[in-house]
C-alpha cells in the first residue's frame, strides 16, 4: 500500500521562490493590519460617538465582518465590488478583504479592552480641561492599545493565514499561490504543501512568541 | 441588479450548497468536541511537559492556514497511502482534527478555571476522579467553555467555505458556479452571504448573551 516516494529534493529546490511568497504573505499581513488597527480605531471612536447613524455604521461594519467567512469578503472585495465597474487586483482585493476583517475584529478587541479601563480616567482628563477628543487620544487609547496587544498579536496570526485566500482571486505571488505554481508544475503536491505548512508554521510561531517577549519587556508593571 | 435570471432551480442549488455547508459544520464539530474534549482532559491530566507532544500537533493545526491542511491532507490520503475516499470524507476529516485543536483549547481553559481546592474538596468527600469530573468540573466548566465553544462551531462554519479545495461544492463554490454562468456576482454573493450571516448572528448574540449572563463579576 504504502509505494510512494518522497521526492523532497525537488520540492526543496523551490524552496527560494517559496521563500520570496512568504515576504509577500507577510508584507500583505502587516498592510492589512496596520490598516485594520487604524480603520478599527476610527470603528471604536464612531462606537463611542453617540450617534446613532455612526454608531450603526462601526456595528454594520463589525457585525457583517465576524459573520461571514474571511473567503466571502475577499470575493465580495474582488468579484462583488467590481459590479460597480470597480476593478482591483488581486493585491488590492485580498488587501481590502483581510484588512475589512480585521478592522471588525480588532473593533469588538478594543471594546472588551475599553471596559477595563475605568471612567474615571476620561472624566478627570475631561477635568484637567482636555477636550473629549484629547482625552480619547492620549488617556484612554494607549491604555487600550495596550491591554489589546496580545489579542492584537493573535489577529495577526489570523491576517497570516487569510492571505493564503488570496489564491481564489488569482493571487499568486504569495507563500500559498507560489506553491500551487510550484505543483501546477512538478506535481509534488504532498512535499511542497508540507514545506509550505512548514513556513507558516515558523512564521506564525515567531509572531506569537515574539509578541509575548515585546509584551514581556513593554508591559511589565 | 433586480432584473435577475436567477430561477427557481439555480436557488434549489445554492440550497443544496447550503445544506452541504450545514453537514460538513455539523459533522466535524460533533467530532472536534469529542476529540478537542479528550485532547483537553489529557492535557490537563498529564501536565504541560508529559502533554508537550500532543499540544506540538494541536498548534500545528492552529498555525498552518486550513487551505493547506485541507490539500496536505487530500494529498496525503490520495497520493501517499493511495485510498480512494471521497473528498467529502477527507474535508470532514481534516475539519473535525481542526476543530479538536482549538476545542481542547477551550476545554483546558475551562478545566483550568475551575478552583483547584473545590476539586480537592469534591475529592476529600470520597468522590472518584470520575465523579469529580462527572459532578463538579463537568458543570463548572461548561459555564467558562461554552461561550468560546459557540464562537468556535460558527469559526468551523465559516472556515467550511474553504473545502471547494477538495471538490466539495458547498454554499460559496455553489454561488460561484452559479456566478459563472448568470454573471452577476453582486446579487449572488448577497444571497450566500446573507444566508452565513442569518446562521451566525443570532448565534452570536446568543455566545455574547452566555458570556455576559454566566460571567463571574
Amino acid at each position: 500500500m504504502f509505494d510512494y516516494t518522497f521526492q523532497w529534493g525537488q520540492a526543496m529546490a523551490r524552496l527560494p521562490r517559496m521563500l520570496d511568497g512568504a515576504v509577500v504573505t507577510m508584507q500583505i499581513a502587516v498592510l492589512s493590519m496596520a490598516l485594520g488597527i487604524a480603520l478599527a480605531i476610527l470603528l471604536t471612536v464612531l462606537r463611542l460617538s453617540g450617534s446613532r447613524p455612526l454608531m450603526a455604521v462601526a456595528t454594520t461594519w463589525v457585525e457583517i465582518a465576524r459573520n461571514t467567512p474571511a473567503l466571502f469578503q475577499i470575493y465580495m472585495a474582488h468579484f462583488g465590488v467590481a459590479s460597480f465597474g470597480l476593478y482591483l487586483s488581486p493585491f488590492a482585493s485580498i488587501l481590502v478583504g483581510i484588512t475589512f476583517n480585521n478592522a471588525g475584529y480588532l473593533t469588538e478587541n478594543f471594546r472588551g479592552a475599553l471596559k477595563a479601563i475605568p471612567d474615571t480616567q476620561s472624566r478627570a482628563g475631561r477635568s484637567l480641561g482636555m477636550s473629549q477628543i484629547q482625552a480619547f487620544r492620549y488617556i484612554v487609547m494607549p491604555q487600550m492599545l495596550r491591554i489589546s496587544f496580545l489579542p492584537m498579536t493573535n489577529q495577526m496570526v489570523w491576517a497570516i493565514l487569510m492571505t493564503s485566500l488570496g489564491v481564489t482571486v488569482g493571487m499568486n505571488s504569495d507563500l500559498y499561490g507560489v506553491t500551487q505554481d510550484l505543483n501546477a508544475l512538478t506535481f509534488r503536491t504532498f512535499e511542497l504543501f508540507a514545506i509550505a505548512a512548514v513556513i507558516f508554521y515558523v512564521i506564525t510561531k515567531t509572531i506569537t512568541l515574539g509578541g509575548r517577549l515585546i509584551a514581556s519587556r513593554l508591559f511589565r508593571y | 441588479m433586480f432584473d435577475t435570471s436567477l430561477t427557481l432551480r439555480d436557488l434549489m442549488f445554492l440550497a443544496e450548497g447550503a445544506g452541504v455547508t450545514i453537514l460538513v459544520t455539523a459533522i466535524s464539530v460533533v467530532i472536534g468536541t469529542l476529540l478537542g474534549i479528550l485532547f483537553g482532559v489529557i492535557r490537563t491530566q498529564l501536565g504541560p511537559v508529559l502533554s508537550a507532544p500532543l499540544t506540538f500537533v494541536l498548534d500545528i493545526f492552529r498555525s498552518v492556514p486550513l487551505l493547506i491542511q485541507l490539500v496536505l491532507g487530500n494529498a496525503f490520503v490520495g497520493m501517499v497511502l493511495q485510498i480512494q475516499i471521497s473528498g467529502f470524507t477527507v474535508a470532514c476529516m481534516v475539519l473535525s482534527l481542526y476543530t479538536s485543536a482549538y476545542c481542547a483549547e477551550i476545554v483546558r481553559g475551562g478545566i483550568e478555571a475551575v478552583p483547584e481546592t473545590t476539586r480537592r474538596a469534591a475529592r476529600s468527600l470520597g468522590m472518584t476522579w470520575g465523579q469529580d469530573m462527572r459532578y463538579i468540573v463537568m458543570p463548572l466548566a461548561t459555564r467558562v467553555a461554552l461561550p468560546s465553544w459557540i464562537g468556535l462551531a460558527l469559526g468551523v462554519m465559516k472556515d467550511s467555505a474553504l473545502v471547494y479545495v477538495v471538490q466539495v461544492t458547498e454554499l460559496l463554490k455553489s454561488t460561484q458556479i452559479l456566478i459563472t454562468r448568470l454573471q452577476e456576482p453582486l446579487f449572488l454573493l448577497l444571497i450566500c452571504g446573507a444566508f452565513y450571516f442569518i446562521i451566525s448572528f443570532p448565534l452570536a448574540r446568543f455566545g455574547g448573551y452566555l458570556e455576559r449572563r454566566w460571567s463571574n463579576d
